[in-house]
């Protein structure tokens, strides 16, 4: 007989989290190449084609950082609210609500002020926009018991909504030749990027500052513990007098705040136009959810994951059209790699036996 | 204004017959203590499935079933990383949902904006269907109607009056207790997590070959997010899941009336998510000791652990 053998694992190095990590992405590209060879495509091309063309070439790495920057700045803030247990599934919204505000600023004021000061002042108001469509699940969470993942899902769909509600009315361009839009931003309005590439700098270095940022709020600030407590041991937190409504507030205040950048980044730094919500975002606000899963919820790491992510998503678009594959195919690779890390994570808790018995 | 009315209390029961469907599922597998985030995942892969079986064999109960089939299939993802390996239910359940969208929108590429030609008639039911206005509302409907009210009143009676109701509801309670009677507390979760699958899996069938008749990526437009919110307001009764969601059938309808009157649609189509959000916030001034929510939803349950 042969019995496995289940107990607790208490000594949870760094090394071996990334090596579990590590292993849980190569089960899951496993997956993925049954997948494509249920697709009739060579697994290892199909594979190679992905790698090779988001990292592999000058042009496809320009592409992946640009694609990192959203979710790079999303990804981060998602660590936050998920150490508290706040599964902030609204990001997309989120990221929406800042593209309008920012839109807003941009369109009319960005032709009266200077590029020093329009494009701070959009910075700002994305920020505000995003950080007011994540607090109102945070009140809804704490003061009235709504499960948040289902009210900010629901406030991703009243955002996209009243997004098309403005391009369509009342903000349509006239440039557009009838076409949902609004008119192009102002000059002032968009955002510099570094030359020969899509990369819009401003952002990208927010990006990078917000990471390293929350990495110090999470670990070195009484705020970061507080919502640490209120994730792992909210009755301990209770015990102690932690403000769950303050913590909850600031904390989507940031996770949603930098979703807001990231809607501006895309509307200021890409498109330089707001247009149907699915231009504006492709899903940024979903996939950062693996992004900080694969990061273990630590801020730092989503500047790898994000551009690991980043790559999956610039290859997925190279193989989709080299190959003929449909979109939804990042869809899977998405939900596979997930599955895979939220499996590994078992062998990260447990210590698993294999016991020879009579 | 008559006809309008009773129009439009007709299509509030077509509209709410997916919701109905997927509120019981998620009723089921929330009282076994699993939060199955993966609705609307299941129901789209429900929905695919079904068309193609049903257009390329012609016989729609076919579909009805294999998409039944696929879809608890697809739900064991979900088991096993929730109730097998203890993982994060809310995570595990999103990545049931990217799968089923995903799979979902590969599968039924080659079928976008096909028609479905093979037509699922109506079922009128003699005598009944006779009477004014409300044989045309009640009972002449497609099967899936009746199919989907007949099902929340088995399911409620299910887990009200027997036995393996009763070990579904004392898991969701106290799985430890429920241990120690000699019950396999896995076992009951991963048959509740299929339940719900499949039930899932129906609603997007109706939708994809009774509702719409065709098949377009993301057809279940946030469906399956507002049955999670249902199985609330429902307070995990199928019973009370019926008016509940033929409440939001209504209100899914309802915009298609208020349209004429010059309000945006994109304005009109955001009433089921901005509904949705006010019935949480009317469930919420209830006593919470009242609400009934099954004590361990979502808590991983580890044998032999204190």
């Amino acid at each position: 007989m042969m019995n496995l053998i289940v107990t607790d694992r208490y000594d949870i190095s760094a090394v071996r989290s990334f090596m579990t990590n590590l292993l849980s992405l190569a089960s899951g590209l496993f997956m993925i190449g049954l997948v494509f060879l249920f697709l009739g495509v060579n697994p290892f091309y199909a594979i190679f084609k992905i790698f090779s063309g988001s990292f592999g070439s000058f042009y496809g790495f320009k592409e992946t950082l640009t694609k990192a920057i959203p979710l790079i700045l999303i990804g981060s803030g998602l660590t936050l609210a998920f150490r508290a247990k706040f599964w902030n599934i609204g990001a997309e919204g989120q990221l929406l609500m800042g593209a309008i505000f920012a839109s807003w600023t941009g369109l009319f004021l960005g032709n009266d002020l200077p590029s020093y000061i329009i494009v701070p002042l959009m910075f700002f108001s994305g920020f505000i926009g995003g950080a007011l469509w994540g607090i109102i699940p945070a009140i809804l969470k704490i003061r009235f018991s709504i499960n948040e993942v289902i009210s900010t899902l629901m406030l991703n769909y009243i955002c996209a909504d009243f997004l098309t509600m403005l391009i369509v009315g009342p903000w349509k361009g006239s440039t557009r030749f009838g076409f949902p839009g609004t008119d192009n931003l102002p000059d002032a309005a968009i955002l510099g990027i570094i030359p020969g590439s899509r990369i819009h700098y401003a952002t990208f270095i927010l990006s990078i500052l917000c990471a390293i940022i929350l990495c110090i709020v999470i670990y070195k600030t009484r705020f970061g513990y507080e919502a640490r407590v209120v994730g792992e041991n909210p009755d301990a937190g209770r015990y102690a007098g932690i403000d769950f409504l303050k913590t909850t507030l600031i904390l989507m205040i940031i996770s949603g705040g930098l979703a807001g950048l990231a809607g501006v980044g895309e509307v200021a730094g890409i498109h330089h136009y707001l247009g149907y919500p699915a231009a504006v975002s492709s899903g940024y606000g979903f996939t950062a959810i693996i992004v900080a899963w694969l990061a273990k919820l630590n801020p730092l790491l989503t500047l790898i994951s994000g551009i690991f992510f980043a790559g999956i998503l610039v290859g997925g678009d190279a193989i989709q059209i080299s190959l003929g594959l449909p979109a939804a195919t990042v869809n899977i690779v998405n939900g596979i790699l997930l599955i895979c890390l939220i499996m590994g994570d078992y062998f990260l808790r447990n210590k698993i036996r294999l016991q020879l018995s009579k | 204004m008559e006809d309008m009315i009773v129009s439009t209390l007709e299509r509030a029961m077509v509209a709410g017959t997916p919701l109905l469907l997927a509120t019981t599922g998620e009723v089921i597998c929330e009282r076994s203590g699993i939060l199955n985030l993966g609705v609307e995942g299941v129901m789209s892969m429900g929905a695919v499935v079904a068309f193609i079986v049903t257009m390329t064999t012609g016989e729609p109960w076919l579909g009805v079933i294999c998409a039944v089939g696929v879809g608890m299939a697809i739900s064991i993802v979900h088991a096993f990383a929730s109730v097998s390996l203890q993982a994060n239910q809310v995570v595990s359940g999103l990545a049931l949902t990217m799968l089923g969208l995903g799979f979902s929108g590969m599968m039924g590429k080659p079928y976008v904006g096909k028609p479905l030609l093979i037509k699922m008639d109506d079922l009128a039911i003699p005598f009944l269907s006779d009477i004014p206005y409300l044989g045309k509302i009640l009972f002449s409907q497609s099967p899936f109607f009746y199919l989907a009210i007949f099902l929340a009143l088995t399911a409620w009676f299910f887990l009200e009056k027997t036995r393996l109701g009763i070990q579904i509801r004392s898991t969701g309670e106290n799985p430890r207790a429920t241990e120690t009677q000699g019950i396999n507390v896995s076992r009951i979760k991963y048959l509740s997590i299929l339940i719900g699958g499949g039930f899932s899996a129906l609603a997007g069938a109706h939708l994809s070959i009774s509702y719409s008749k065709s098949w377009i990526e993301g057809m279940t437009a946030g469906r399956g997010w507002i049955a999670i919110a249902l199985t609330i307001f429902a307070l995990w009764n199928p019973a009370r899941a019926i008016w509940a969601a033929f409440l939001f059938g209504f209100i899914f309808v309802v915009q298609y009336l208020l349209q004429p009157l010059g309000i945006s649609p994109n304005f009109l189509s955001m009433l089921p998510y901005i509904a949705t959000l006010i019935i949480l916030l009317l469930i919420s001034f209830k006593d919470p000791r009242r609400l009934n929510a099954p004590a361990m939803l979502g808590e991983p349950y580890k044998r032999g652990e204190r």
